[in-house]
């Protein structure tokens, strides 16, 4: 019983830390965010497993859906504003030349 | 050389750090100090069965009164950053992406509201809800705006200050009623719970749908709202 139990939590512990870290030094923003929101699941999984249902709820809701929402779209408005910064300057080298 | 020396000094002091969280972890009673024996005693006062909505309701009603506040004053942060177009959808809505919304859209609505009314025995509650309901609005606001932009104006600000404002009223009636702030009349605490659990629900789905536009939702028209955002290229 006890061993089937660490069969299961050993693993999603471990995978835990491999996202957090994979997801910390991720150099594409974008993958990072997606393993943001994969880490959130689990990490609602692992309050599942301490019995904590309650906070599991808000976990997977907020923390990986909405939290992941607004990641994603902050990321969208830096993506454009970026292209747009981009413009302005090969606007003005133009001019320069 | 000085670079290694800086590193291996972060490294040092992380690992230090690293020891200090275990060792502070460790040195923890198992069974630390618990109010549980208190809390499974006086449930039956708190008008709910479940532990959880009984101390986050009831027994420290005060903390979740100031947490929906906290949440209530993200959203005046937020307006404060200035006005924004609500976002129009980036693609238009396909036939199979407004087939799923109609479907999924009642079912959050519908998950949302379970949760809401199993807060009182069962894991659940406003929080949770609200995060559902959230969760559903942000769809929307990715998907079908127009239906979004008819409700902003008043209703939107009313049920915005709503969780704040029948918590705030329940809390002062029941001072009124002869009680403390926020001790409910023994009889009547579980419909209480359930009405600002309701409120605090609809006002965190709100605030969060919000928070993710970033700013004040414009309710200008259209041709107003292309001059400001004009006005905002040229600082």
């Amino acid at each position: 019983m006890i061993w089937s139990q660490w069969l299961f939590d050993l693993p999603l512990a471990l995978v835990l830390l491999w996202l957090a870290w994979r997801l910390l030094t991720s150099a594409d923003l974008f993958k990072a965010v997606v393993l943001f929101i994969a880490f959130g699941l689990l990490m609602a999984l692992a309050w599942v497993r301490l019995q904590a249902v309650d906070i599991a709820l808000a976990e997977a809701a907020i923390g990986a859906g909405v939290t992941g929402a607004l990641f994603l779209s902050a990321l969208n408005k830096i993506n454009s504003e970026q292209q747009k910064n981009d413009k302005g300057q090969a606007e003005t080298k133009g001019r320069n030349l | 050389m000085r670079l290694f020396s800086a590193k291996l000094i972060i490294i040092v002091l992380l690992v230090a750090l690293a020891g200090l969280i275990a060792w502070a972890i460790l040195s923890l009673p198992f069974n630390g100090p618990s109010l549980r024996a208190q809390v499974f005693a006086n449930i039956g006062h708190s008008g709910v069965s479940n532990p959880v909505t009984a101390v986050l309701l009831n027994f420290r009603g005060y903390d979740t009164l100031l947490e929906i506040v906290v949440l209530f004053l993200a959203v005046l942060g937020a307006w404060s950053l200035g006005m924004v177009q609500l976002p129009g959808p980036p693609y238009p809505a396909g036939l199979f992406l407004s087939a799923l919304l109609r479907i999924l859209l009642p079912a959050m609505v519908l998950t949302a509201g379970y949760l809401l009314w199993a807060g009182a025995h069962a894991p659940g509650g406003a929080f949770q809800a609200g995060a559902v309901l959230g969760g559903a609005g942000i769809l929307l606001l990715l998907t079908e705006v127009r239906f979004a932009s008819a409700i902003v104006s008043w209703p939107l600000r009313t049920l915005l200050s709503a969780g704040v404002l029948v918590f705030t009223g329940v809390a002062l009636g029941s001072m009124f009623l002869g009680g403390r702030l926020l001790e409910y009349p023994r009889h009547w605490a579980g419909i209480l719970i359930l009405v600002i659990e309701t409120a605090a629900t609809l006002s965190i789905g709100v605030i969060l749908t919000v928070l993710f536009i970033g700013g004040r939702p414009s309710e200008a028209d259209r041709t107003l709202s292309v001059k400001s955002t004009g006005k905002r290229k040229d600082k």
